[in-house]
């Protein structure tokens, strides 16, 4: 650990660094001047409750990170209670299924916790079961898109890869507006590969396990014939707003190179070796479908 | 090795992060993202004026993958090397011939991935005008491509190394155009590490070695920690130096 590169990264988010963690800013950088000549061993520990003071009046966090973090919780409140609906339906699932959409309720869950820690006093209000209509009816103010989600296995599994694959890509799309706090980016990065695990994870469910060949793949092909439930899922595997910056999962052009002109690469493989990100306000018109208000 | 950074002192080390941060407010979140033209001009320079040290490296034998967002880009080129590499060895294997048809179907396509994300970083490196590494020689002599535990355990070590590199890397990217490729590969790879768990025992794709159970989150890996593990699977003078790269 660097104490001068430590106190650069932060003075490069918060240029107030040195004030806040010492008024006599000239007597600080003489101290940081001196850092790499302590034990390492104390550094660490000194810095530690430096920062934990110096932060303790304001939370640290930027207004756009509080917005992205909000913005993610509100998703894993959307998971987590889907979840764990589906474990305590009966007869929904089979042993092997029920584990696993018990591992990933509990990880939904952890999720939840973790942001709400973080964001502290700055979370939105808890969200409870109530807030959420899995079946799509805005609590019965129109037509249920997905009619009896919680008693066929096919129809709860299809919203479960839409939602984890719709996961995948808010986190992707939110990464860039969390660069100035590596500790919450860093973060964020450790959920979204997270959710992607859960997303080939169900879709070696509905594919029928691993000893079962067919579709859905574990990865996204083109726009996956608009997934599990097309009138329904397309938005998740379609372009965002702008299109150019958040293409279709269908995307083979990255970083203005097709990757289709590789030697022996198909446009299919060409869209399943990249995801693609997706914008805050596509990713809440998808969600909007299942929340009641 | 002692880089040009540390020899700056206090004050140039100060100053520097204020010039980077100018940097990145002035090319916008909005433009950057839409391509690698924009590469972080800042950090080209600072490749430019650290090839010095990148000499020690090369002395003991070691691939320097460089410093800065350039170095970032060439670490996750090796790490794709590699990959590319193993799969293209598995699809000419015993095990792959005779194992199921879910699992060829699922190996041909990684194999596809892996060799396009080489690739595409080879392009995108060289577009960028920056420093590129070598072509690394493989060396998989340890690795038993007849057998379903040679195969699939190598692959699943190699996919959630994969995972937890690209996870601790994404917080030293200075450019957000890099960070996005970083998100469209890493959830990929992620994917893969899934699957090929499950195929060795079910329901183990977030297992614990992998993931946090105190808080689901997935755990990182330094660059030093990931070539530590990939360095034995590259021959003497295909090993990689990662100690350019930014580390906070």
């Amino acid at each position: 650990m660097n104490i001068l590169n430590i106190l650069a990264e932060i003075e490069k988010v918060d240029p107030e660094v040195y004030e806040r963690l010492d008024q006599r800013r000239q007597v600080f950088k003489h101290f940081a001047g001196f850092g790499k000549k302590l034990a390492a061993s104390t550094v660490p520990l000194a810095m530690g409750a430096m920062f934990k003071k110096a932060y303790a009046q304001s939370s640290g966090l930027s207004q756009q990170v509080i917005e992205v973090l909000n913005f993610a919780l509100t998703l894993e409140y959307l998971e987590y209670y889907f979840y764990d609906m589906g474990v305590k339906t009966r007869n929904l699932f089979v042993q092997a299924d029920l584990a696993a959409i018990t591992i990933i309720r509990d990880d939904e869950l952890k999720h939840v916790n973790f942001l709400k820690a973080v964001l502290g006093a700055n979370a939105i209000a808890p969200l409870m079961a109530s807030d959420f209509d899995y079946t799509g009816s805005k609590g019965g103010k129109r037509a249920p898109l997905i009619p009896e989600v919680f008693r066929y296995r096919q129809n709860f599994l299809a919203l479960a890869q839409a939602f984890e694959d719709t996961g995948v890509r808010a986190y992707k799309g939110g990464a860039p507006l969390l660069m100035d706090n590596n500790t919450v980016l860093e973060a964020a990065l450790n959920i979204h590969s997270v959710e992607a695990r859960h997303a080939s994870h169900i879709r070696t469910m509905r594919r029928g396990g691993t000893q079962a060949n067919g579709l859905p793949k574990s990865w996204i092909t083109g726009t996956d014939g608009g997934g599990p439930l097309p009138s329904v899922t397309a938005p998740v595997y379609g372009p965002g707003m702008p299109a150019d910056t958040y293409p279709s999962e269908a995307n083979i052009m990255q970083a203005g190179i097709n990757l289709t002109s590789i030697p022996n690469v198909t446009a299919d493989q060409a869209s399943e070796a990249f995801d693609e990100p997706l914008d805050v306000a596509t990713v809440l018109a998808i969600a909007s479908n299942f929340l009641v208000k | 090795m002692h880089n040009a950074t540390e020899a700056k002192g206090p004050s140039e080390e100060l100053k520097k992060p204020l010039e980077r941060r100018d940097f990145l407010r002035y090319t916008g979140l909005g433009l950057a993202v839409g391509g690698l033209a924009l590469a972080g001009c800042n950090d080209v320079m600072e490749d430019v004026s650290k090839t010095q040290s990148a000499s020690d490296a090369h002395l003991t034998g070691l691939v320097n993958v460089g410093s800065g967002d350039a170095g970032i880009l060439n670490y996750a080129y090796a790490l794709e090397q590699l990959e590319a590499a193993f799969y293209a060895q598995v699809l000419m294997g015993k095990y792959y011939n005779g194992t199921s048809a879910p699992q060829r179907v699922a190996l041909r396509d990684i194999e596809a991935h892996e060799r396009i994300h080489r690739e595409f970083f080879k392009m995108a490196i060289t577009a960028a005008g920056a420093p590129i590494i070598k072509d690394l020689e493989v060396d998989f002599s340890s690795i038993d491509f007849s057998t379903k535990m040679g195969v699939l355990s190598v692959a699943k070590a190699f996919e959630d190394v994969g995972v937890a590199a690209y996870n601790g890397a994404g917080k030293l990217i200075q450019t957000p155009a890099y960070l996005t490729i970083a998100g469209k590969i890493v959830s990929v790879e992620a994917r893969h590490a899934a699957i090929i768990r499950d195929f060795l025992e079910y329901n183990t794709f977030v297992g614990p070695d992998v993931v946090d159970q105190s808080n689901g989150l997935e755990k990182s890996m330094t660059p030093a920690q990931v070539v530590a593990i990939a360095n034995n699977y590259l021959k003497e003078g295909s090993k990689l130096y990662v100690g350019d790269l930014p580390t906070e």
